[in-house]
């Protein structure tokens, strides 16, 4: 043991991650939430903003404001350089091959509905399937489903075992003629089981069927190589990986993005306007309408730049490490049951307790100043699928430490005690 | 935790645990479901009227302890009151929720109504006790949903 396992739970030596000075750069971490020490384990909802992230927020605004792409004046050809800048930042982030694939865009939500509006729309017809999981949140369900109403299309969904695992065989025979488009989550925001996307992908290309990756629960935790995966489009939020809200990212391969109808009409992505007839620009500028959350795509690219520095191997190492304690420590509360025990699993822990509903736990927990998410997690039919209406859930993040989980358990047992009376 | 044994008092726990009138009722004359969205819960309320008279009245589904135990306070409250007798109820009951920390709840006016008064200071959890008033509503006029959005 070395000398910092005194105030942190994970020592330098086991994560290369020192937890007390990373803390120290999260400024709402020192908050007291009703006179209690803040516990915050709902990152899968939203994670909090390092100083850096802050700091080049209010740089922008003080400093470098002016719109993009048209202005022929100092200011707004720094910012629509920082802007490209920040493209070409993501796209070594995720190791996509050019940053044109990079579309920047409000969050995942919107990213899958871009992708359903323009590519679903050339690629789905009547009679045609589209392949999903069982554990999809709600945004990468009902766009598929308002482009499978508008086409005659249908959804199919793929099963999960009681782990919460995919069952990979029956998705290879789900794969068939009709299938147009396979969309997956890469982690479940709700149980956190991690998905073979790379694997997935080559059965689906085996057939020619290209994939949608909803990567809104995995960028934060683990690298995501697009050439690696080699999915079709990949989706991401810049809010669940330390960045602001209203930025997201939507990467594509070149061949499909070349063919793809615009999303939204406006400025900025257009070649010439005449009442009779548009031209529109090449991608990304294609999809990428009005003026964009220009701030936001800055900062995102310093929320890149901080998790870069932390490092994700030891991110998620680190993040491993947590999950693996809490499932142990929670799994000796009377009572409570887990939900989701997929081997692979990345930073989420569901539970149910015994006559106790998720609300009531949260509201018990927050008054020790502990924030869970409760509730179905926006992925009804996953819940369903458990027989739940919904769960308690605990997410972690890289400022997160043992002693956190401790002080929830601890929390959690006096729930128990409480209902039990 | 104090605010929280106010919340959470004998009583709530109580109707939680074992809920009254949790059953459905086979001769009722109006029902609605009362879905809450936010967290999914949902509760069923049933009616049955003899004219302007609650004769009888229930609740199924799946819930919080906060909109179990107000949803079983509700059905003891109201049977066999008159249907101006339960919107004047719904109406105080509303009031007690949106008054500040300071009010001083009538437990003579409320019975064991003013049980879930602690709800007021818990912003997030005033749908889960409104959840089957609301459901009663609709179910009286008419409708067969209705949702705490």
């Amino acid at each position: 043991m070395t000398q910092s396992s005194q105030t942190t739970a994970f020592d330098s030596q086991e994560t290369s991650l020192d937890v007390v000075t990373l803390r120290a750069r999260f400024p709402i971490l020192a908050k007291r939430i009703r006179g209690n020490p803040f516990v915050y384990f709902d990152n899968a909802a939203t994670t909090q903003k390092p100083q850096s992230v802050i700091d080049a927020l209010n740089r922008y605004y003080t400093d470098q404001n002016a719109n993009i792409h048209r202005g022929i004046h100092y200011l707004s050809e720094q910012a629509t350089e920082i802007y490209e800048e920040a493209r070409r930042r993501a796209a070594r982030f995720i190791n996509a091959p050019s940053e044109r694939q990079v579309i920047f865009v409000r969050g995942t939500t919107e990213g899958i509905n871009l992708i359903a509006q323009t590519f679903g729309r050339q690629k789905v017809n009547s009679g045609d399937e589209i392949l999903i999981s069982t554990l999809e949140h709600h945004s990468n369900i009902v766009p598929w489903q308002l482009l499978a109403e508008e086409r005659g299309a249908s959804i199919k969904v793929i099963p999960i075992d009681d782990r919460g695992v995919l069952d990979f065989d029956a998705y290879v025979k789900m794969l068939n003629d009709r299938t147009r488009i396979v969309a997956l989550s890469h982690v479940s925001n709700a149980i956190g089981t991690v998905v073979p996307i790379a694997e997935m992908c080559k059965e689906a290309h085996r057939k020619g069927i290209p994939v949608v990756v909803d990567g809104a629960q995995s960028a934060p935790h683990m690298k995501v190589d697009m050439q690696a995966l080699d999915c079709d489009f990949f989706v991401f939020s810049g809010h669940k990986m330390f960045g602001p809200t209203g930025i997201g990212i939507v990467y594509g391969k070149d061949k499909w993005l070349c063919d793809m109808p615009p999303y939204e009409g406006g400025g900025g992505m257009i070649q010439s306007v005449t009442f009779e007839k548009t031209t529109f620009l090449d991608y990304p500028g294609r999809f990428e309408a009005g003026t964009p959350n220009i701030a936001g795509a800055i900062v995102l690219a310093t929320a890149m730049d901080f998790i870069e520095s932390v490092g994700l191997d030891n991110i998620a190492a680190y993040e491993n490490g947590l999950l693996d304690y809490a499932t142990e420590i929670f799994s000796q509360i009377d009572g409570l049951r887990i939900i989701g025990t997929a081997p692979d699993k990345a930073a989420v822990l569901s539970f149910i307790l015994n006559d106790v509903h998720p609300h009531d736990i949260s509201t018990f927990l927050d008054q020790d100043g502990i924030a869970i998410r409760a509730g179905h997690h926006c992925a009804q039919p996953l819940m369903k699928r458990f027989g739940v209406t919904g769960t308690a859930r605990a997410s972690f993040s890289i400022y997160n430490t043992k002693e956190e989980i401790d002080l929830v358990a601890e929390s959690l047992q006096k729930i128990v005690n409480f209902f039990k009376r | 935790m104090n605010e929280l044994f106010d919340l959470y008092q004998e009583i709530i726990l109580d109707h939680n645990r074992r809920p009254r009138n949790f059953r459905p009722l086979e001769d009722h004359t109006c029902s609605a479901d009362g879905y809450n969205p936010i967290c999914g819960d949902s509760i069923k309320v049933f009616v049955k009227l003899e004219g302007e008279n609650i004769e009888d009245i229930s609740f199924q589904g799946e819930g919080c302890a906060i909109s179990k135990a107000s949803a079983s306070l509700m059905t003891v409250d109201l049977k066999g009151k008159t249907l101006a007798e339960a919107q004047e109820e719904f109406k105080s009951f509303l009031a007690m929720l949106s008054e500040d920390e300071d009010f001083e709840v009538d437990f003579l006016e409320f019975g064991d109504l003013a049980s879930l008064s602690g709800v007021r200071r818990f912003p997030a959890r005033i749908k889960c006790a409104t959840l089957a008033w609301h459901a009663l509503e609709a179910a009286l006029q008419g409708n067969e949903q209705t949702t705490t959005e």
